[in-house]
This record gives structure tokens, sequence and C-alpha cells, in this order.
């Protein structure tokens, strides 16, 4: 044990001596874990992992890294991404219950299935090809197929109506795609410690699938150093977010459940990761109206809230933070050893009720109509009740106003009709240019592209309900397009409803330490919500029949053409002798040769000749059919010869 | 005389009876949901798209970004403004569904011209051939007013009129090309074959009859019979009177009049610079030309669209194999041109109804057909009730026609609304369509053929009598 010890402690020398030689400079590559638990109002508890890793701007090419994963760097460095975010979630994230507003709900509600954007560094026309490669790098990566985003029916380029405005940026999602521990391995495979060590270790397969809420994202930005002859620095920010049920033996139904660390994921925290600079565990507490302690000390809070009548920590944190309808507590996992395990736990004493801060206008978004042929979307904004309070208003020409911005991409078989948008606010109709401030179309092409829209609504504050509908037609596939399980219907990517206006921060009135979870909570993020996914149910055709189908389809053609042309050159006896005898009469040569191809053709003996001629004149009538040969065999002959050595 | 007034009074009210009859089904809210039926609107004609790329482009985008509008961009400026505007208090795209009764009307009137003549023609062409004496003038039946009244009262006409679809303006521009080239009125008959051209691509194989029309005048018996007619007179008595014979040389040596082709080629060529330029103009920012003959001529004829409609390339392009696609599309497009040759040396002597063949052979095999097209060749049909009156399965054709329609609706709401068919029912509705249309076609080529036979054998009898 104590040698192992001391090999550490060897290596460690080395590698911040290695690191001194490389950089030349103080800033070394940093990795930082933090988990954030927090009991939400509808009995459940959400677990937010969060590790981030910095690798600085570096003037070596090929670069060498500590901590940072090589693949991720070589990615960026390969297709010159910018920024980047990729999830993959399962289940819906509850706005009403788990909450809107916060940067925790902003950032991690995520659609069903994968989602990625980009933003590339490259000239405009290889931002297509940047893409595509992109796709395929990650679909390796993270062992999902990611790579059906690279064909151009899956993704589009918004312009503002997604966050980051850009003309490189891209965007795509695949609603159906299932996430599961398969992309959770190679996730983790990222982080220094992999699920061997530190906070990570929690990650328990099955505890964390069993809950409602499942969303892992990866976000890497990259920062310009600024300097002459620098690579750029990246920022990889890695993600889990869970909810999970608590299970409870309290038979009080108004109860909050009380869980620990070891109850939720089954197991206990042991030990930090070693590479990490720091690595916290925070609770956030909302809603404890009942204390308030607006001019207590936080030291004194601190002491007297973790153990208080109406809920017990099991263990004391080392600060408390206060935000203006939350309190964090914050642990340090150091002193956590194998002997003495990490594990926070919560028990709640009296029943205890509270509710999250909601976005603005809570989206909803459903079909209308029946039948296979066509149909209208409907997105439907509903005030929430903490409306009122929002800060993020708009105060223009005297009105209050919310802004909205709505993103929705539509796969080319649902062929929108763009004019039959309606805007209804307060279930009256309105003209376009009352709301709709800004929309922004490009329509889907057949088997080619999808179709975006992009719309900017603005509404007055005391607005009660906005309904948006756009009719579509159902588009027919080819045999080929349909899923194996044609009849489960198509999926439409998740709308996104974004507030330009108002911004999610969790303000703490002190200054920080410098904890890069609370760092990119305090940072303002747009608030956007995401709808569901539609499923789209299309026709389909006999898949059994293309045989079928083919021979039907060509008998009636051979019908066609066989009984019009029998028509047109049918005739009847009567017209016959009357042309032999227009030939007798006008019989040059030529004529008698051409009745007897005709006649030939025919397939009927020339009553003319065997009539009429003798059978000496037959031997020379023999002898010119021969040379009529020769010569139409000699001429096909001299053609095909000119034809091959043409070619 | 006052039984013809009658008769024309008989024929006004008629005609202005299905003029009421549109508007009262016009003004019903939701035009009966007919233009949603894929019988009535296939994408290229259907007036929500048109719509659609009316709306994008007057959002500064191209009419033909996204895959919706297919048409011409001169009717996109014509309808266009239609579709947006609302008369209060009445039922959206009012205004259009009134272009289309004009539209309608104007074609009844046209093709009564065009019967009119036919008319005319085939009298004179009797009496010159010693059929009719005057006491049987009245076998000849007024073919114009009879096509006029087909045309308007013929449901798919109906259907196709108050389904706004665009087709009654197509109808209306082939049908104009048809009266130009009867009346000999080159520029309109240039014009006209230009413009229907422009719409639908498919009438361009009417340059063939329209050419025979103003080359060698209105359809006739085979000039043989004519010849014949003549020398037997000859032989028979040179008593007949000098103007007679002149006049009878007159309307045998029948020149081609290959000045008047000319005049019309040069006269297609001037609209369709025009129209080009036109097209060029409104697409100026957005493509231009190429753009317009890809969206249109390029989707015509490559079927990407495999909406249900009644014809039966959507399935078939659904399920073929997509390696034989290509082969499958020239195939089946050849189809319509191999037929061009054969029936133009047969029928040459009757553009008028070599017109009425290449459209409805057409509207067979067409991309996207619609009933629209069907009205269209079955007015057109009632121009010969002269000629085809011996027609056979004329009975057995109406019914099928008659089942077809009513079959329809039912299977297109058996698979697409209730689930409870598949595509196969709908399939086989169109399968159906298409066979009485193969059959109609052919019966009345037949039917046409035979009547030149029955003519000929009459006038063969006839000499035979006299000498």
């Amino acid at each position: 044990m104590a040698s192992l010890l001391r090999s550490l402690i060897l290596l460690l020398i080395v590698q911040s001596f290695l690191f001194a030689i490389a950089f030349g400079s103080n800033e070394v590559e940093e990795f930082s874990e933090a988990l954030l638990l927090k009991p939400l109002p509808d009995r459940k508890v959400l677990a937010h992992f969060h590790f981030e890793n910095r690798a600085p701007p570096s003037n070596s090419h090929g670069r060498h890294h500590h901590l940072f994963p090589k693949a991720i760097s070589q990615l960026v460095q390969k297709f010159r991404v910018k920024e980047m975010e990729l999830s993959f979630t399962q289940g819906r994230w509850n706005h009403e219950h788990w909450g809107g507003f916060d940067p925790l709900s902003s950032m991690n509600a995520k659609p069903v299935g994968v989602e990625l954007w980009a933003v590339f560094d490259v000239p405009q026309s290889q931002v297509d090809t940047s893409w595509k490669n992109l796709t395929h790098a990650l679909s390796g990566l993270f062992c999902a197929s990611i790579n059906f985003l690279e064909s151009s029916t899956s993704y589009a380029a918004p312009t503002w109506g997604f966050g980051p405005n850009s003309d490189k940026l891209r965007y795509g999602s695949l609603p159906r795609e299932a996430v599961c521990t398969e992309n959770l391995t190679p996730w983790l495979k990222l982080l220094p410690c992999r699920d061997k060590d530190g906070i990570s270790a929690l990650m328990n397969r099955p505890s964390v699938y069993r809950g409602f809420y499942h969303s892992q994202r990866l976000h890497l930005s990259t920062v310009e150093s600024g300097q002459e002859g620098l690579a750029s620095g990246i920022v990889l920010e890695q993600t889990l977010t869970v909810v999970l049920q608590p299970e409870t033996t309290s038979v009080e139904s108004n109860m909050q459940p009380s869980w620990s660390i070891s109850s939720l994921f089954g197991r206990k925290v042991v030990g930090r990761c070693v590479l990490a600079k720091s690595s916290n565990v925070y609770l956030q507490l909302e809603g404890l109206l009942g204390h308030e302690l607006k001019n207590v000390d936080t030291e004194i809070e601190a002491h007297e809230l973790w153990k208080n009548a109406e809920f017990e920590l099991s263990l004391k944190p080392e600060r408390v933070l206060r935000e203006s309808s939350s309190f964090l507590f914050i642990f340090d996992i150091d002193k956590s050893s194998d002997s003495e395990p990490f594990d926070l736990g919560l028990t709640w004493k009296l029943p205890s009720k509270w509710s999250c801060q909601q976005a603005p206008l809570h989206a909803s978004r459903f079909l209308m109509g029946s039948g296979n042929e066509r149909g209208a979307i409907a997105i439907l904004l509903k005030a929430t009740e903490s409306q009122e309070k929002l800060s993020g208003r708009d105060l223009t020409n005297g009105h209050c106003t919310i802004k909205a911005n709505i993103f929705q991409i539509f796969p080319w078989y649902i062929k929108v009709y763009y004019h039959s948008l309606q805007i209804f606010v307060d279930q009256q109709q309105t003209t376009d240019s009352e709301v709709l401030k800004k929309i922004n179309v490009s329509p889907s092409t057949d088997k080619v592209s999808s179709g975006m829209m992009e719309m900017m609504l603005e509404l007055p504050c005391e607005v009660k309900s906005v309904a948006i509908s756009i009719e579509y037609d159902k588009g027919f596939l080819h045999i080929d397009e349909y899923p194996p399980d044609a009849n489960q219907g198509f999926d439409i990517p998740s709308a996104l409803i974004s507030f330009p206006n108002h911004h999610a921060s969790l303000d703490f009135q002190e200054e920080l330490s410098k904890s890069p979870l609370l760092s990119s909570f305090k940072e303002k993020s747009l608030v956007r919500s995401y709808t569901e996914v539609l499923l789209v149910p299309l026709t389909t055709p006999d898949f059994s029949m293309p045989y079928n189908v083919i021979t039907i389809t060509c008998t009636i053609f051979a019908l066609y053409f066989g009984s019009l042309l029998n028509v047109l050159r049918r005739r009847i006896g009567e017209e016959e002798r009357f042309l032999k005898s227009q030939g007798k009469k006008t019989g040059g040569r030529l004529k008698q040769l051409l009745s007897r191809i005709t006649a030939k053709i025919r397939g009927r003996p020339n009553e003319e000749q065997s009539s009429s001629e003798s059978p000496a004149a037959q031997s020379s009538v023999l002898s010119s059919k021969l040379i009529f040969k020769i010569i139409l065999v000699a001429g096909a002959a001299a053609a095909w010869q000119y034809f091959s050595t043409d070619k | 005389m006052a039984e013809g007034q009658k008769k024309l009074c008989r024929f006004w009210i008629w005609a202005l009876s299905s003029v009421a009859f549109r508007l009262i089904l016009i003004s019903f809210p939701g035009n009966l949901n007919l233009s949603s039926r894929p019988e009535v609107s296939t994408p290229l004609t259907s007036i929500r798209r048109l719509a659609e790329g009316y709306w994008l482009k007057q959002a500064s985008m191209s009419p033909y970004a996204g895959s919706m509008y297919h048409g011409s961009p001169l009717l996109l400026s014509v309808l266009g403004p239609l579709t947006v505007q609302r008369i209060k208090g009445q039922p959206s795209h009012l205004l259009c569904s009134l272009v289309f009764v004009i539209a309608d009307i104007l074609s009844a009137m046209l093709l009564r011209g065009i019967g009119q003549k036919l008319q005319m023609a085939y009298g004179l062409n009797a009496r010159l051939l010693g059929f009719l004496k005057s006491s049987r003038d009245k076998v000849i039946l007024p073919c114009g007013d009879i096509a006029a009244l087909v045309y308007l009262w013929n449901p798919f006409t109906i259907v196709s009129c108050v389904g706004l679809s665009t087709s009654p303006i197509e109808n209306l521009a082939v049908i104009l090309a048809l009266f130009g080239a009867v009346t000999r009125r080159v520029p309109l008959a240039a014009f006209g074959l230009v413009i229907a051209t422009h719409l639908s691509l498919y009438p361009a194989t009417l340059i063939i009859p329209i050419i025979f029309l103003l080359g060698c005048g209105l359809d006739a018996p085979p000039i043989k019979l004519f010849l014949q007619t003549r020398s037997v007179e000859n032989e028979e008595t040179s008593t007949s009177t000098v103007s007679k014979q002149a006049k009878l040389k007159q309307t045998m040596r029948i020149p081609f009049l290959w000045k008047t082709v000319a005049h019309f080629l040069f006269w297609v060529l001037l609209w369709s610079l025009y129209v080009l330029v036109l097209c060029a103009l409104s697409l100026n920012k957005y493509g231009g030309l190429e753009e317009m003959f890809k969206r249109t001529y390029g989707f015509i004829l490559s079927i990407e669209d495999l909406s249900p409609n009644i014809g039966v390339f959507w399935y078939f392009f659904a399920e073929v194999f997509d390696f034989f696609r290509n082969f499958f599309l020239i195939v089946f497009h050849v189809n319509i041109l191999f037929m061009l040759l054969p029936l133009a040396i047969r029928l040459k002597h009757r553009p008028c109804f070599l017109a009425f063949i290449y459209l409805a052979i057409s509207s067979i095999l067409k991309s996207y057909p619609s009933v629209g097209d069907s009205a269209l060749y079955l007015s057109l049909w009632a121009l010969f009730v002269n000629e085809l009156i011996d027609m056979k399965f004329s009975f057995f054709l109406f019914c099928g026609y008659l089942g077809i329609s009513l079959l329809s609706p039912v299977m297109h709401n058996l698979w697409i609304w209730r689930g409870t068919g598949n595509a196969n029912f709908y399939f086989g509705n169109a399968i159906g369509y298409a066979c009485f249309q193969i059959v109609f076609v052919v019966e009345s080529v037949s039917a046409m053929l035979n009547h030149d036979r029955a003519l000929k054998r009459s006038n063969s009898n006839h000499q035979e009598v006299k000498s």
C-alpha cells in the first residue's frame, strides 16, 4: 500500500514537471466534478452530475493531453467545431413540476432521443460536409445512430430561432433514438476517472435508467486564445440529469419522501476522483419560504438550517448559499474515505409544499384532424401562474410584451402549407402582423431537405393562451422509405419555444469559489422549452405487392398498345382486294417488292405470286429475295462495323 | 325555322341552367371539400398548392421553393392574388371559383363554335359524296350544341370547376387552340397551343392535328372517295354543269397549305418566346427558367409525387424497385409518343378526331391525371356524334365510367379515412378506370375507321347503281 502511494506521488511529481515543460505557463488542463441534488415538488429527486474538462490553448500541433479526452480534441481539430452540443434523452421534462425558469431546466430539459447542434469554424460552403463528417464521427464515438442526421432531410440550418445566431449552425434531432447504457459507457470513457472513482461512481446503471427522466449531455466549446500561433482551448462539459423516485416507507401521502444518496443510487461516494480539481456535492432546496431569515448571517444560518423543524440533513454542509428563492448547501467529499463514505441524506419531518418557478408560457403541441391524408399541427402556449412575477418583461411603447421564438423542423413527408398559418390569441383569430413580428420559413423539398419554420411572436403580457395552427398534407413514400415498423408512424421532432427576453440565472448573493457548476448557473441562460414529439401515422402501400403491381400495370399498357395498334392496322377483305387491284394497275417493281414484304410481315402467302407467276419465275423471285437478304445482312454488318469502330 | 329557334332556345336554357347550378355549388362553404379530392386536384392543378406558391412568392421566396407548387408562374400571377382576396361573408376562394366558371362557359362556347364548323363540313362532304339529299338533312345532329352541353353538364367538369382545380383553364387553352385551328385563326391557334403546352406539357402533341387542320382543312372522309366520285361522275356524264365541276375540283385537289403551316409555326415560335420572356421576368430573382422547367416539366416527367390519384403511376412508382425506376419512366412516357405516328397516318384526314384521340391517350397515360382531363376528351368526343353513332360498347362504357366515379370516393374513404381498406382498393379502382378509358379510345378509333369504311362501301354501291 505504501509503495503504491509512493509511486503515485512520484507519478504526480513527474506529471506536473511534464506540464511545466509542455506549456511553459501556469495554464493546465483542469477537471472538476460536481453533483447537484434537488428535491422536486412532486416527491421526486433530481440528480444532476456535472463534469467539466478544460484544455487550455496550446501551441503544439499534434498535442498531448493529460486529462482531456483525445477523441474529443481530435474531433474539434478535424472538423473545426466551434461549439457543439449532443444530448441523449429518455423521458419528458415536466415543466410544471420540475421547473422551467431556472438554468438547470433551460439547459438540461432536452427533447426525447438524440439532439445535436454544432457551430463550425469553416467557410460557408464546407459547413454541410463538416456536419456530415461530424455526425459519422460522433456516431462511432457514442454507439448511436447519429449518422442518420447526415442526410439533408433530417437537419436544418436555423438562422435566429434557435439560440446561437450563426449561419454556420446546423441542428438535427432523432426523436426515435433509444437511449441506453451503450450510450452512457462511451460517454463515461471521456471522464478521467471513468465511473471507477469519485462522483461518477454513483452511476449505477439500473438506478440511473430507472428514473423518470434521463438526459445525458455533452457540450463543448472552443475558447479563442487571442494569441498568435496558439490553437484554441476547449471546454468540455458533460452533464447527466436524472429524475428519480425515492422509495418511501412513510404512509403519509402529503409527506415528502426522505432519501439518501445510497437509497437513490444504491452506492455511496468513496473519495473523490484524484484528478479532479474540485469535487463537490450540492443540495438545492427550493421554496423554503417558511424561513424568512433575511438578515441572519449565513454562518449562523448554516448551523441552524441544516437541522431544523422541517427537515434534517445527515451531514453538516460546508457552506450555505442563498438565492432569491432557494438555498444551496455545499458539501465537500474530500473527507470521505473507504471507512467513512459520503452518504448525504435528507429526512423530512413535516409535510412541505412548494412550487417551481415556471417559464412565462407553457408550450404544448398536438395534431389535429383524422385520416391519413391531411391534418394540422397546433402549438398551444398557455400562460403559467407565475407569469405576473416575472422580471424579464419588455416594455415597448408602454405595453408589456412577452417575446417568444418558435423553432420547428418538419420532415419532408409532412408537407406544410405555410399560407394556412393561423394564430389565435385568447381564442380570437388575429391577423398575422399583430403578434407575428418575424417569420422565416424554408420549405421542405421532397426527399431532399427538411422544412424549417422560425417565428417570433410578441404577445401582450396579460395573454392567457396563444394557439398556432398550420395545415399539412401527408406525403406518400416509396416502399423502401418506410422503416421496418411502418405502421407505427413517423415522428416529428420537438418544437423549441424560447423566450429571448427572459434569462434564467441563479443569483447567489456572494462571491463564489470557482466551481464550474455554480458559475454556469450564474450565467444568464435563455429560457427555452421543448414540446412533445408528435407521432404521425402515414398510410402505407401494400408491402407485398410490388410484383403484382408491376405485372398488372404492364398488362394494362400492353392492352392499350396492342388493341389500339390492332384497330389501326386491321383491314377488311374488301380493302385488301382493292389495294391488290391498285397494285396490279400501277405495277412498278418497287411496289411489287413492297407488297411482297408486307405479305411476308403478315405471314400470309402472297396470293398474287402463287396464282399468277410460273415456277420458273418463282426461282427468279427466290434469287431476288436472296439478294435482298444478302444486302440486308451486309448493310447490318457494315453499320455494326461502323459503330463499333467509332467507339 | 321556328323549330331551329326553339332548339336554340332550349340550348341556351340548358347552358344557363348549368351555369346557375355551378353558382349554387360554389356558394356552399368549403367547396363541398371537393378541392381536396385526389380525383379532382392533382399536385399540378391543386389550388391549395397554388396559394402556397403565391404565399412563398409574397414572402420573397421562389414559388418553387419546397415541393408544393409545380404550375406555371403566369397562372400564379393571375390566380394568386385571387386566392388571398376574400369578400366578407362569402366563402373563401369565391373569386377563383368565378374565374373557373367563366373559363368553363368560354370553353363551352368555343366548343360550340368548333362543332358548328364540323357540322357544316360534315354536311358539305356528305352532299358532295352524294349521300345526303336535301330531304335527309335532318339526320345531321347539331354536334356543337351537344358537345357544349356535354361539357357544361358533365359531372367531371362540374366537379373540377367547383373543386377549384386549375384544369378548366388548361382545358380552355386546349379548346382555344383547336378553335383557332378550325376557324383558321392562325395566331389564336398558336397562342392556345403554346399556353396549353406551357400549363400542362401534354397538349404539345396537338401540334400534329393542328398542322393537319391548317394544312388540309377540316375533318373529311378519305380523299380517295372524292377521287373515285369524281372519276365516276366524269365517266358517267358530261352533262353536269361546269360550275359544279369547278367546285368539285376545288374541294378535291386540296394542296397542303405549307404557307399557312409555316405561318402557324412562326406564331408558335413567337408566342412561346413571349411566354418564356414573361416567365423569365416573373422568376427573375428565383432561379429563372431553368428552375421553372425543372419544377414543372421535370416534375411531370419524373413522377416525384406519389400521392394517390386516378391514374396508375403513383402506385406503380411507389412499389417499383428503385433500380428499374428510370427504365419504366422512359417506357411509360414513350408509350404516348409511340402512338402518335400510327394514329397520324391512319387518321390524317380527320385532324379534329386525331386531336381528340391524342388528348384521350395523354389523359390515360398522364403522370397526374384528374377527372378534368376526362371532361375535356369526353366533350370533344361529343363533337363526332354523327360519325360515331355506331360506336360499340357505349352503354357498357357509360356504366363503367359511372361505376368508377361512384366507387372511387368509397375506396378512397375506406383506405385513407377509415383505415379498413388498403392501397390496393384504390389502385384497383384506378386500374378499372384506365381499362375503361382504353376501351373507350380503342372503340372510338375503331368506330371512326368503320364509319369511313361504310362511307366507301356505300359510295361504291352508289357508283355501281349509277353505272
